[in-house]
């Protein structure tokens, strides 16, 4: 981790003089920049406020998971854990079915692996199955976490969450959303669960891949490599 | 708003019936993320004033007809519970508590970013659970450090306090007593840059006395506001420290 300013602040707290600085979760009036949000801000070149809390917002490219809520004629109504509904429209299925029997390939209930393909300024946001990663989920589990921690589970250009495949012998995806699912056998994902959930918590410290890391070690013991499982 | 009450005296030796000054706050109690089913929330005490504001949202509107496709709408319930005061209050809505709500929603929405989230609604509650004079001042304080708890995007947090007349003197932060037998009550709320986003007065004041009463009130905020400002820093030590622990 590069060294860097990071302070909490709260809302119309003062962060520069230099109205270019201005990044994510600030605003500028007078020529300086304050926070919009309660939440951590990191002092580079730019400045960003990453927010403790708040709802997912849709941005076209997220990757997202969701659940079935309903079916209209020819759209699929999502539910992303968002103040706003996913559409997924007929055409985006990667295979041409027919109106009436949508229900016979995603009911409600079903939960999808989906991408945001477009979200219009009264956020309509329409989605697409249309990627081989993309598509319905059938087996392993989902879980919850909040939105705004997903970054960190990610990690720096990918780190943590590459770090997580590998010692976790699960498939995992990250649904920016905050909805996560992972697949493996029983024993992994148990453990999978664990660290995702302190990933959560500890979300905010420092040098957290390193303490991860270690967990797993402790957690697995003598267990070494990957159980072959089907 | 009795007027002057003959029988009492308010202030002697410029100190108040409750030991404090005249330009003095009631003590203050805040605490942050109290709820865990709301988005935000924050309990305070201010005196003997207890309430509890929760924020949910944004989220979907419901009733649909209310939804403005640009922007967030905002929904305020402010709500006394019935065993908040000495006699019984009938549960429920009144005129009182609708105005109380509307003021205080118009108080708070001008910092919110609601363009940020069309279609959807942020909501808001403030229950009082014991009222002592200034409920709808702590209300809005408690509020607006549970839409900052909630992370949604604020110019500012808005910070309100009132400033009223005993004796024939202004005096800061009125307590029951001064409320109730008083000459005048006047709460405002104010953005960190100083604009007015909420004023009422209740009894009278000569113009030098409104004057000075807002100047009082505005001094008032400004002490409130490092308190709201800390118990939100220091609800994120807290959650680091709990995160070192385990």
């Amino acid at each position: 981790m590069d060294h860097m300013e990071r302070r909490v602040v709260v809302p119309g707290d003062v962060l520069s003089e230099e109205s270019k600085r201005a990044g994510e979760g600030t605003y500028v009036k007078d020529e300086k920049v304050y926070a919009l949000l309660y939440g951590i801000a990191n002092f580079r070149e730019k400045i960003n406020v990453i927010p403790l809390a708040g709802k997912y917002i849709p941005v076209a490219g997220d990757n997202v998971l969701g659940t079935i809520k309903d079916i209209t004629f020819s759209n699929w109504i999502v539910d992303i854990n968002s103040p706003y509904d996913g559409l997924l429209h007929i055409s985006e299925y990667p295979r041409k079915i027919e109106a009436d029997d949508m229900s016979k390939y995603l009911r409600i209930g079903s939960s999808v692996m989906a991408r945001v393909k477009e979200v219009d300024s009264t956020m309509k946001v329409e989605l697409t199955l249309n990627d081989r990663r993309l598509g319905q989920i059938k087996t392993g589990r989902v879980i919850e976490i909040s939105h705004t921690r997903v970054p960190r589970l990610i990690g720096k250009g990918g780190s943590m969450i590459s770090m997580l495949k590998k010692e976790l012998c699960c498939n995992i995806f990250v649904g920016q959303n905050g909805r996560i699912w992972i697949n493996g056998s029983e024993e992994d994902m148990d453990l999978a669960l664990k660290t995702i959930q302190l990933i959560e918590k500890e979300a905010h410290t420092n040098g957290l891949t390193d303490r991860v890391v270690e967990y797993i070690k402790t957690e697995k013991g003598g267990r070494q490599g990957c159980h072959i499982s089907g | 708003m009795q007027g002057n009450n003959g029988n009492i005296t308010f202030i002697r030796d410029g100190v108040r019936l409750d030991g404090r000054r005249v330009d003095e706050l009631r003590p203050i109690k805040i605490e942050v993320g109290v709820l865990s089913r709301a988005d935000g929330s924050c309990y305070m005490e201010m005196g003997d004033n207890k309430v509890v504001a929760a924020v949910y949202g944004p989220r979907e509107v419901h009733p649909r007809h209310l939804q403005e496709v640009s922007r967030a709408i905002v929904r305020y319930r402010y709500n006394m519970a019935s065993f908040s005061v000495e006699e019984r209050r009938r549960p429920g809505p009144d005129r009182r508590s609708y105005e109380l709500s509307k003021v205080s929603r118009e108080a708070l929405e001008p910092v919110i970013l609601t363009s940020y989230f069309p279609r959807s609604v942020i909501d808001i509650f403030v229950e009082v659970l014991q009222a002592d004079a200034g409920t709808r001042t702590a209300g809005i304080n408690a509020a607006s450090v549970a839409l900052a708890d909630a992370g949604i995007p604020m110019k500012g947090l808005i910070t309100s306090c009132a400033a009223g007349k005993v004796d024939g003197q202004v005096v800061l932060d009125p307590m029951k007593e001064e409320d109730n037998f008083g000459q005048a009550d006047l709460p405002i709320a104010i953005t960190p840059w100083g604009d007015i986003t909420l004023i009422q007065m209740d009894g009278d004041l000569s113009r030098d006395e409104f004057r000075q009463a807002v100047e009082l009130a505005r001094i008032g905020c400004g002490k409130i506001y490092e308190i709201q400002r800390k118990a939100l820093l220091d609800r994120y030590c807290q959650m680091e420290s709990a995160a070192q622990e385990a």
